[in-house]
């Protein structure tokens, strides 16, 4: 007896798995406005779709102009980091029913960096503090025939930093990269980071010296935002503490 | 287009004077490299700043806690205090440094404190200009005005 039943809900549930939601986005177009406002969209999906499809499904279907960065679609190439019900995350690893679409769910461009266009945001400072840390290897002496080598032990010191994407979901949650926007900001501090804690390296030293900067690590709060924004779960306030002693410290 | 585009979007506050050739104003890139970026310190200050907050808070909670203590709970509390408590406790060189330590590294971590939070709250150069130089000359005038009451204090004064 319980077996029709059974089937009659799972066929049910399989008929519609849609649901209305409501994106309500922040729109901005500089050859109309000088001002960004809030558009509301109405669209049928599964809740267990992400809030990229649903971006994708209003910019095919519904309005061509809505403007977003995504590449990969799959939270590795960290394009499409936006501000969803004011959290900063990857709308490509963010599903719908995770984010309670009952009510409007509200997606704009990451702060603290201007908006070209709608989610678009212009990332050339959040990369210029990439650059000034210098996130590449750097050695003295002759160039070895074969690989650095690198024991596990020292490869797991700096493990962490290695996952980082780019995204700038924790730069752009930073109160003090709000500020004034000169702090180098949590990303191109987990970036040094990398470097610094990398026993084949030989630039430290320098690199410390940059993140001394007056807007370098000390205007750091330890607010724990960009912990929780990380999208790769890196513990991005540790790493930056870490940065902290080895600078008092002079051990890395 | 354009008009498109407005209509979809709806009416937007102070009109819509702005179209492709004439595109609302660029907001300047925080970071970006400009003539009025200052040049890169490599001055340590915040470094002894924000070491300087680590350790006198440390020194701070067995001060103020004992401070507190003594002033509060031991001996019959508050309503001891008086001219002659104080008196009698600076009479000794022991309770001198102690309240002397506690004034300065007090003001100092609070002023440091308040420089960061004006730092980080203020928007404007000479907001921040002017906050900070209040906050200076409180912060010296107290450390100068305890200090010398403590140093010149005269039990017998009339």
């Amino acid at each position: 007896m319980a077996t029709p039943v059974l089937d009659k809900v799972e066929a049910e549930s399989a008929a519609s798995p849609y649901i209305t939601v409501t994106m309500r986005i922040r729109r901005f177009n500089p050859e109309v406005s000088d001002a960004s406002v809030w558009e509301d969209f109405q669209i049928e999906i599964d809740p267990k779709e992400r809030v990229l499809d649903a971006l994708h499904k209003i910019k095919w279907d519904v309005d061509g102009t809505l403007t977003f960065r995504r590449s990969c679609a799959h939270g590795i190439c960290g394009s499409d980091a936006m501000r969803i019900n004011g959290k900063n995350r990857l709308a490509c690893k963010t599903l719908i029913k995770d984010i309670n679409p009952e009510k409007p769910i509200t997606v704009e461009a990451i702060k603290g960096l201007t908006v070209l266009k709608d989610l678009v945001v212009d990332m050339e400072p959040f990369f210029q503090a990439y650059r000034d840390v210098m996130p590449f290897l750097v050695t003295k002496g002759n160039e070895p025939t074969r690989e650095r080598l690198q024991s596990a032990e020292d490869r797991e010191r700096f493990d962490d930093t290695t996952k980082c994407i780019l995204c700038a979901a924790c730069t752009s949650s930073c109160p003090v990269f709000w500020n004034d926007g000169q702090y180098f900001g949590p990303a191109a501090i987990v970036n040094a980071h990398r470097f610094i804690f990398d026993s084949r390296d030989e630039a430290g030293e320098q690199r410390l010296e940059i993140l001394n900067d007056k807007d370098g690590v000390w205007r750091c709060r330890t607010t724990f935002n960009c912990t929780d924004a990380c999208p790769r779960g890196i513990e991005v306030t540790k790493a930056i503490q870490e940065v902290k002693r080895a600078l008092i410290t002079r051990r890395f | 287009m354009s008009a498109d585009t407005s209509a979809a979007i709806g009416p937007v506050e102070g009109g819509s004077h702005y179209d492709v050739e004439n595109p609302a104003p660029y907001i300047e890139a925080p970071r970006k490299r400009t003539g009025k970026t200052p040049r890169a310190t490599r001055g340590n200050f915040e470094m002894a700043a924000w070491l300087f907050m680590r350790l006198s808070g440390v020194v701070l909670v067995v001060l103020v806690l004992g401070h507190l203590l003594i002033q509060l709970f031991l001996d019959g509390g508050v309503s001891k205090i008086g001219f002659a408590f104080v008196a009698g406790r600076w009479a000794s060189p022991f309770w001198q440094v102690w309240d002397l330590l506690m004034l300065w590294l007090a003001m100092l971590h609070g002023a440091n404190g308040l420089r960061t939070v004006i730092n980080d709250y203020a928007e404007r150069a000479n907001t921040r200009l002017w906050l900070k130089g209040l906050l200076y000359t409180a912060t010296v005038f107290t450390i100068l005005l305890g200090t010398l009451v403590i140093f010149t204090f005269d039990p017998n004064i009339r």
